[in-house]
């Protein structure tokens, strides 16, 4: 904890009334991958700006690499690669040109540039196509040029706003682990950006959770499974041969077991929360019914119900506000 | 040495947008477009002044006969107006159609911001938008005037004079200077308004305002405002027109004609009415080259004004303005 490569403190950016971003602090290590999670709307694109100082926090301060982002811009996009997730390039011009154009406004020598550009190109994986229109490109290709010159300038972050964006599975995983290799092997730091959870979820190092210009959450995804869910850790999922007929006495015996603390009932499947782990008991009191059991899992929390447990929490909140204040 | 060292300095982000503007400049259907139709409009005028040159040569209540070169750019028979007046919309449509989209097109397709995360300033963007194509139409309009001077010398075989010269190399440098003044204002609108087609639209708009409307309304309110002239003594009158004068001069396109014509035909003395008594004792010869640049004088600063106004604006606009992807 002792050198940040990113520190927000207190970041605050408004729109007139609305608050885009509200007292955002964080702070990333060198060489970490870090998620940064939230549905639409809820300011990551924004905080991102702030770091590169495309737009003016309206209080607080950011600091990358050891710069001021809005007093020093130009020496924090020195070291900071930003890729957008609406991915444009000069469209006239053949990838490589559009390559090598932003090679040169980083200060890539001539001599080196073009050479430099098709050793990225090749990097990752385009090679083949390089002297082609940009505009010709697909979504997933120009993801892949947009990494390309998002490396050229050797960063020492980067950020990436929704890089799973619009390409299909095998292409995400691909690329993630593509960028995670990356961070590992040359100790670069990252930021990305995205709804997507479980995709994000298999490289982060850590996650926040950012709703309505706030971080919720920020920790490792374990922790935060453990923080949220400790007061009903386990829940299992048992499938049945045919429905229950008389739900009610079946939940009236199962509340009697030690640990039950809830059930839920949907057609042929039963779903127990409890706060320890209950699954011997369960199958034995359903084969003892005389009910074929086809099938017993537990739940993991993954990254997608840590968020949505978050959000539900937030719009309750929002809920139980919006009424109160009638 | 001193060679090696100049080619060893790295470009400036500067150096590398122009570069990279002006060779998309002048690979876009757009310029070709542009410049087939100036290059027309040239040759045509060039042709029916070359035509009608000798009977404007031997006009002898002509006091600019003898200056061919001016006469080259300014004879014409009726059937076309001469190349500068032609100058005067041909310019707007080339200022306007270089710099409409400069700054919205690239928001819209993305690589503004991909280009503002790569470490260089932001007016680099804005003068590289603003210096490349004022490069490209200097290149142009300069050739077009050296191969006027070269077709005029092979065709009548006069020797150009000095002054000729400086007046044409004057009148280039206005035609450029105005053409600018359009380029900064389309290039305000295109950061002003998100679609390249409103940004066009409205600077058309107000090359039309400024060709067309701007005097029908100044002559609408000067009738409403001041008196009828049949009442008023021979001064007011004079005053009255020097006010109505400086007004249509708001106009851009006004400037740009005015401060031509004196160039171009050095026998002019005034653009305001000139009374009796100014009048008395003048010899009706061409006037030097430093005389008639006095007169245009006003009308350059105003035109450069313009320009600097608009860039200024562009500037405050643009440099604080957040850049969302």
């Amino acid at each position: 904890m002792e050198n940040p490569i990113i520190e927000l403190v207190g970041l605050t950016k408004l729109y007139g009334s609305f608050k885009a971003v509200d007292h955002l602090d964080l702070t990333i290590e060198r060489g970490e991958i870090y998620g940064l999670l939230g549905p639409n709307g809820a300011g990551k694109t924004t905080t991102i700006l702030m770091m590169l100082g495309l737009t003016e926090p309206t209080g607080g301060k950011v600091t990358v690499c050891g710069y001021n982002s809005t007093s020093q811009p130009v020496a924090v996009k020195k070291k900071v690669g930003y890729m957008p997730d609406n991915l444009g390039f000069y469209d006239s011009m053949n990838a490589l040109d559009n390559l090598v154009y932003m090679a040169r406004l980083n200060g890539v020598k001539e001599s080196a540039v073009r050479q430099r550009a098709i050793e990225m190109m090749d990097l990752v994986g385009l090679s083949k196509s390089m002297y082609k229109k940009a505009g010709t490109y697909s979504r997933g290709m120009k993801q892949r040029l947009g990494l390309a010159e998002v490396l050229i300038k050797q960063p020492e972050v980067i950020i990436l706003d929704e890089p799973t964006l619009g390409i299909d599975p095998a292409g995400v995983k691909e690329f993630l682990a593509f960028i995670r290799q990356l961070s590992r092997r040359h100790n670069i730091t990252v930021l990305l950006s995205s709804h997507h959870l479980n995709q994000v979820q298999q490289v982060c190092d850590r996650v926040g959770i950012f709703v309505e210009g706030q971080l919720l959450a920020n920790d490792h995804i374990d922790n935060l499974s453990a923080q949220l869910f400790s007061k009903d850790t386990h829940v299992v999922m048992i499938s049945l041969a045919a429905p229950l007929d008389n739900p009610s006495y079946y939940r009236e015996q199962l509340m009697k077991l030690d640990g039950v603390k809830n059930m839920a009932m949907t057609d042929s499947s039963v779903e127990i929360s409890c706060t320890r782990n209950v699954t011997p008991e369960l199958v034995r009191f359903f084969v003892g019914k005389g009910h074929d059991i086809m099938g017993v899992s537990r739940k993991e929390h993954g990254l997608e119900e840590i968020y949505h447990r978050y959000f539900e929490n937030s719009l309750t909140e929002n809920v139980s506000n919006g009424n109160s204040g009638h | 040495m001193e060679i090696l060292v100049t080619n060893s300095r790295p470009a400036t982000a500067l150096e590398i947008m122009i570069r990279k503007e002006i060779g998309d400049l002048v690979r876009s259907w757009r310029f070709i477009v542009l410049l087939v139709l100036i290059v027309l409009t040239f040759l045509a005028s060039m042709y029916v002044s070359l035509s009608n040159l000798r009977t404007a040569a031997s006009n002898a209540l002509d006091p600019d006969r003898f200056l061919l070169y001016l006469k080259i750019l300014t004879t014409t028979d009726g059937t076309l107006p001469s190349f500068h007046i032609f100058m005067s919309f041909l310019g707007a449509i080339l200022g306007i159609g270089l710099g409409f989209d400069a700054v919205n097109v690239e928001q819209s397709s993305g690589t503004l911001i991909r280009l503002l995360a790569q470490p260089v300033y932001r007016d680099n963007i804005l003068l590289a938008k603003f210096i490349s194509p004022l490069m490209v139409i200097t290149t142009l309009f300069l050739s077009l005037g050296l191969l006027m001077i070269g077709a005029g010398m092979l065709i009548t075989g006069v020797p150009i004079e000095g002054g000729e010269f400086l007046r044409i190399l004057t009148f280039i440098l206005l035609t450029i200077l105005y053409v600018a003044f359009w380029l900064s204002l389309s290039i305000l609108l295109s950061i002003k308004f998100k679609q390249a087609t409103t940004s066009a639209l409205s600077a058309i708009a107000i090359w039309l305002f400024f060709t067309i409307f701007y005097r029908i309304i100044v002559n609408l309110i000067v009738k409403a405002c001041l008196p009828d002239p049949a009442f008023l003594s021979p001064a007011e009158i004079l005053d009255n027109n020097n006010l109505i004068l400086n007004i249509l001069r708001f106009s851009p396109s006004q400037l740009y004609t005015d401060a031509t014509t004196v160039l171009l035909m050095p026998s002019v003395r005034s653009l305001g009415p000139l009374t009796m008594e100014q009048m008395a004792g003048a010899i009706p010869s061409p006037l030097s080259y430093r005389e008639s640049l006095l007169i245009v004088w006003p009308q350059l600063t105003g035109l450069l004004g313009g320009t600097v106004a608009c860039f200024a604006l562009s500037y405050y606009f643009f440099m604080r303005r957040e850049i969302r992807p």
